[in-house]
This record gives C-alpha cells, sequence and structure tokens, in this order.
C-alpha cells in the first residue's frame, strides 16, 4: 500500500519521460524562478564578481584592468584598515565573551522559576527590536560628556568621575560595546532560555540527590549539555560582529579620528565615498573571508562530527 | 541544519515540554526571603535597569524644554512636560538639506515597508511550498545556495546590486530598494516556511493530489489556509528588519527625499549645523524606535518564536 511515488507520471515509461524532463514539475520549477535568481545571480554571481573585480585597478568605475594583489597590498598597508581589524578584533572578543556570559546568566537566572519572568524577558529583549541607528544613537545621548551619565554621577558628589569613552580614543570601542550589548544580549539569552528549557528535568533530581550545589550544576553539567546551543549563539553573534556597520555609524561615526573605524565601514566609504572601488572589492573579500574563518569550524563541527558519531 | 525543527521554535509555548518544565524543580522550595533568591532578585533588577535606562531617558529627554536639558540631570523626569519637541522632530527638523521633519522619512518608510512586505511573505512562501512538497533535480542544491548566502556579508554584494539594479533602471528608486529588501529576507523566510511545510502529514498531500488538485490549488486551498501562525511569525521578522534597515537605504536611494526613516533620523541627530536639540533628537529616535517597539509589545511571544525561528537558521 505504501506508494514512493505518487505522482500520476510515475508509471509511464522513460521513454516516454525522458524529453519531458524539463517540462515534470513546472509549475514548482516557475514558482522557484524568483529564488533561483536571487542564489544563483545575486548571491552567488554577486560574490564571484566581487571576488574578479577585487584583482583589478577598478576606480570610479568597475573595469577588468588585470592589477594582481595590488589593492590588496594598499589595502594591509593602508593605516586606516589595519585599525579597523583591530577595532573588529577588540569588539568581537569582548562582544563574543560579553553576550555569551550575560546571556546565559541572565537566561540561568529566569529559569530558577521566579515570579515575573515574564515581565524580566520583555525588558531584556525589546532592545532587540530596535534599530542599531536608534541604538547608537541613544547611546551617544547616555554617554554625552557634558549632560549625560558622566555628568549625573559628578552631581552626585563624585565630582572626579570620569567616563567619556565616545571621545577617548583609547577606550571608545568600549563604549561602542555597551550599546552592542544592551541590543544583542536579549536574543542570545532567549536562545539560552530555550535550550536549558529542553533539559531533562531527571538531570537536576539526580544532581540534587547527589548533592551537588546549583552553581556547579550549571558549570559541570548543564553548560557541557547545552554545547548545541552555545554552538548556533557563537555563529550567530559572530556573524553579527563581522556586520557591524550601522551602530558606529550613528555612535561614532568612526571618530574620534579614525579611532572607531571597523570593515564594513571602511568598504562602503572606498565604494561610495572615496570612487575607489577596488579597495572597496578587496576589503570587502576580506570580509567574506573573516566569515568563512568563522563558519568552517563550525561547519566541522556540526557537519563533520555528526558523520564520526 | 535546516531541519532542526522550525516547528519546535514556533509551536514551543504549547509544547507539553513547557508544562513539564513547570514542574518542580531547582533547589527545594524554601522561604521567598532566602539569601539566594535575593540575590537571583537583586541581580535580575539591577540588570533590568541598565536595560530600561535608554528607554526612559529617550522618553523623558523627549519631553523636557532644552534649558531644563542643559541644567538638568538626564534621570530627572521633566519638571515641565512639553510636547514641543514631538511636533518639531515629526514636522521641522532639519537634515541638512531639507526642514520637513521626520514624518517624510516615515511615509518613505511606510511605503518601502508595504510591498517589500507583501511580496517577501508572498514569494517565501511559495518557495517553502515548492521545496518542501514539489521537490525537483536540483531544488536542494539551489536552496543550500541561498542559505549559504545568508551568512555573506552584505558589503560583497553591493556593487552587483547597483549594477543590476542600474541596468534595470531602478537604481536610486524605491521600487529598486523593495527588491533588495525581498531578495535579502528570502533566506530566513524561505526556511521558515520549508520547515513549516515540510511538518505538514504527507497524507494531506496524497490525499488532493489524489483528488486531482495541482500545484496552485493545493496551495492556495489546503496550505494557506492552516499556515496563519507561520505567516504571523514571518510578517513579524520582515517588518522589524525593513524597518530597522539602515545599510540598504543609504547605498540604494540617490535621493534625501526619499530616503527611509532609519537614514533621515541619522542625518538629522548628527548633522553638524545648528544648536543640538537633543529633546527634538531624543523624539525623533523615539519616532523611528515606534513602529519596530508597538510590534514587539503587542506580538508577544509570537516575536520570541520569530526570534527562536531566526536563531534556527544558524
Amino acid at each position: 500500500m505504501t506508494m514512493t511515488d505518487s505522482r500520476p507520471d510515475a508509471g509511464r515509461s522513460a521513454v516516454t519521460r525522458r524529453p519531458m524532463r524539463l517540462f515534470r514539475n513546472l509549475s514548482s520549477k516557475l514558482a522557484l524562478m524568483p529564488l533561483i535568481f536571487t542564489a544563483v545571480v545575486i548571491f552567488l554571481g554577486g560574490t564571484i564578481w566581487t571576488i574578479v573585480y577585487s584583482f583589478t585597478s577598478s576606480g570610479l568605475l568597475p573595469r577588468l584592468n588585470w592589477d594582481g594583489l595590488s589593492q590588496y597590498e594598499r589595502l594591509w598597508s593602508s593605516r586606516k584598515w589595519i585599525v579597523s581589524i583591530e577595532n573588529l578584533a577588540i569588539y568581537g572578543f569582548f562582544s563574543l565573551i560579553g553576550t555569551l556570559v550575560v546571556g546565559f546568566t541572565l537566561a540561568a537566572l529566569l529559569d530558577r522559576k521566579i515570579r515575573g519572568e515574564a515581565v524580566f524577558r520583555s525588558i531584556f529583549l525589546y532592545p532587540f527590536a530596535l534599530s542599531f541607528i536608534v541604538t547608537g544613537l541613544v547611546w551617544q545621548w547616555i554617554l554625552n560628556p557634558e549632560l549625560g551619565l558622566q555628568n549625573v554621577v559628578r552631581e552626585w558628589g563624585w565630582t572626579s568621575f570620569n567616563f567619556d569613552p565616545l571621545n577617548n580614543p583609547e577606550i571608545v570601542m568600549f563604549g561602542l560595546l555597551i550599546a552592542g550589548l544592551w541590543q544583542g544580549t536579549g536574543l542570545i539569552m532567549c536562545i539560552m532560555l530555550a535550550g536549558l528549557r529542553g533539559i531533562d528535568e531527571d538531570i537536576w533530581k539526580a544532581a540534587r540527590v547527589d548533592g551537588i550545589g546549583t552553581v556547579k550544576t550549571y558549570i559541570r553539567i548543564i553548560i557541557p549539555m547545552m554545547r548545541p546551543v552555545f554552538v548556533t549563539s557563537l555563529v550567530l553573534i559572530g556573524a553579527g560582529i563581522v556586520k557591524l556597520y550601522d551602530l558606529v555609524v550613528a555612535q561614532t561615526s568612526g571618530g574620534p579620528g579614525i579611532s572607531s573605524e571597523v570593515p564594513a565601514k571602511y568598504v562602503m566609504t572606498a565604494m561610495f565615498g572615496g570612487q575607489n572601488l577596488g579597495q572597496g572589492f578587496a576589503a570587502s573579500t576580506m570580509m567574506l573571508v573573516m566569515v568563512f574563518i568563522i563558519l568552517i569550524p563550525w561547519a566541522y563541527l556540526e557537519f563533520g562530527g555528526r558523520k564520526n558519531g | 541544519m535546516a531541519d532542526i525543527g522550525i516547528l519546535a521554535a514556533t509551536k514551543s509555548a504549547e509544547h507539553p515540554v513547557y508544562r513539564m518544565i513547570d514542574g518542580p524543580r531547582g533547589a527545594k522550595p524554601k522561604n521567598r526571603f532566602s539569601r539566594a533568591n535575593i540575590i537571583v532578585y537583586g541581580t535580575l533588577f539591577v540588570v533590568a535597569l541598565y536595560y530600561a535606562l535608554p528607554l526612559y531617558v529617550m522618553i523623558v529627554t523627549s519631553l523636557k524644554g532644552l534649558p531644563e536639558i542643559r541644567v538638568g540631570n538626564i534621570f530627572a523626569p521633566p519638571l515641565e512636560v512639553t510636547f514641543q519637541p514631538w511636533v518639531k522632530a515629526w514636522q521641522e527638523a532639519c537634515t541638512g538639506i531639507n526642514c520637513d521633519g521626520l514624518s517624510r522619512g516615515f511615509w518613505n518608510s511606510v511605503r518601502i515597508l508595504i510591498p517589500s512586505l507583501i511580496l517577501s511573505v508572498a514569494i517565501a512562501s511559495i518557495n517553502g511550498y515548492a521545496l518542501s512538497m514539489w521537490k525537483f533535480r536540483g531544488s536542494e542544491v539551489f536552496f543550500t545556495i541561498l542559505m549559504i548566502g545568508a551568512f555573506i556579508p552584505y558589503q560583497v554584494m553591493l556593487y552587483p546590486i547597483v549594477i543590476l539594479l542600474r541596468e534595470a533602471g531602478l537604481y536610486g528608486s524605491l521600487t529598486g530598494l523593495v527588491l533588495v529588501h525581498v531578495a535579502f529576507g528570502m533566506p530566513i523566510n524561505t526556511l521558515l516556511f520549508r520547515n513549516y511545510f515540510a511538518s505538514i502529514p504527507e497524507e494531506l498531500f496524497k490525499a488532493a493530489r489524489v483528488d486531482g488538485a495541482g500545484f496552485w490549488a493545493i496551495f492556495f486551498r489546503i496550505m494557506l489556509p492552516m499556515s496563519l501562525p507561520i505567516f504571523v511569525v514571518a510578517v513579524i521578522i520582515q517588518v522589524t528588519g525593513i524597518w530597522n534597515d539602515f545599510l540598504f537605504g543609504v547605498t540604494y536611494i540617490s535621493s534625501p527625499d526619499r530616503y527611509p526613516m532609519t537614514v533621515q533620523l541619522n542625518n538629522i541627530v548628527n548633522s553638524v549645523q545648528g544648536v543640538k536639540e537633543y529633546n527634538v533628537n531624543m523624539a525623533a529616535t523615539l519616532l523611528t524606535g515606534l513602529v519596530p517597539l508597538v510590534i514587539y509589545f503587542a506580538s508577544g511571544k509570537l516575536f520570541v518564536r520569530g526570534i527562536a525561528a531566526g536563531a534556527v537558521k544558524g
């Protein structure tokens, strides 16, 4: 009774079927035209196009004048690009650690059977609904040295209090980080909370019977069990970090000087501000490489690991 | 990766697992004011302040007069409530090019949002349906390319799209931007619908086939009526995503008259000329954040499910 192929033409002979292959399932193929176009022309084609043109000397307009690796040489000898990469590394490192620690801690606290869980959860998550532009502008105002947080703390009596990250090249990335964590930790908290809720209750019972403390149970048993959730979070945070752009534009515009420039902003300036397309293509290709550096270990763990066991 | 059930994400609230978790768990029920409880609530409360503060500051600042802001403290509630900054932000705020306020950007964003939303949800639902029930040779390959594309930094594809749009005569127009939103919203929404339709019992599909229904008849008469919840989730993802976009707006719109709200907001607040009117700036910021905030607080649990669905793309 079980049918492997329910299509009405399944019984037809191979001879009549072969020339018709292209037309079989035609509606489905037609319906997927927008998807095929997006995947093949925009995503695949666009990426290949940019990589190819990153080896040319394109300036105002894209031209196929081969120029070898000279765009990349110029890129890596550019002070602004080096600063961008360093900034991204600093922001990325602290953002990764901060988001994971804060996200998991909040999820664990919310999972302690507390009252008002829904209220706390909506407070932690609402920033995620806001754009980076809104996020950057509101934190720019709060961190305003004359009228913002610094001023308030001084008024409270701590007159030597000094906290002006947006005008201090040394710590400007941490000013961005405060805003970035505010916007993004709610998402990771949600994912972690879903992960915690998926853990079998018996684990907790067993841990209690064995007399293991709550904190110890989290660190020794729960976190190792949540490895897939942490991996998903890591990939999400990582992909978000490489894209960092709007927040910088809104909050600091890359300043003071070039001290909060990031790669995505470098690309935009080169392509649409500086009429320096080749540099933009080379820099965006480097961004692509960065994403692959994040994704390949993940894909290896996810898919390579599954095969082995 | 795609098969990590979206269904789990979309149905989680009713799932029996949730009810099970509501049973006794963790430490033994103790006195409500035990030390552990005080630490838990204390930490949550302090952290909640950090998250709630910016919204509070935005509201308070936008209701103060400029003199009060200059002498006062940003956390203090307004002594004298004024709605003037809101009116000014909406009608007269200057971007450096024009001075007719954020209302222009708001209507541009609406004109971008509505067609993008309808087109992208329609296309994504058909994609999901075709990919899960009408597979053909190669359909999985296209889907995989699409999903890998979701991880490529947008900057890599920005310029080739400029060329495509210019060839089509759409560069700089709202229509062009709409098409860009449709393309970049496709991976996540297609995944969402594909996994949802894949969870529908196959017998239903087979029965309809036996009755002679074709591709479109099954889609419109059987699948659509039973997939309302997933449509709501897709709409939430798309509305917040499109409304909050800055990068595409600034790249593909050539004239400041047509800039979406986020781009105009940034130009208003970060314009260097004139006196900084912090109250107007905060009113403008709040106005721009209002649409996603309303969606967020109105949709409640569905927003969380949308996010969970988005997370599964990883």
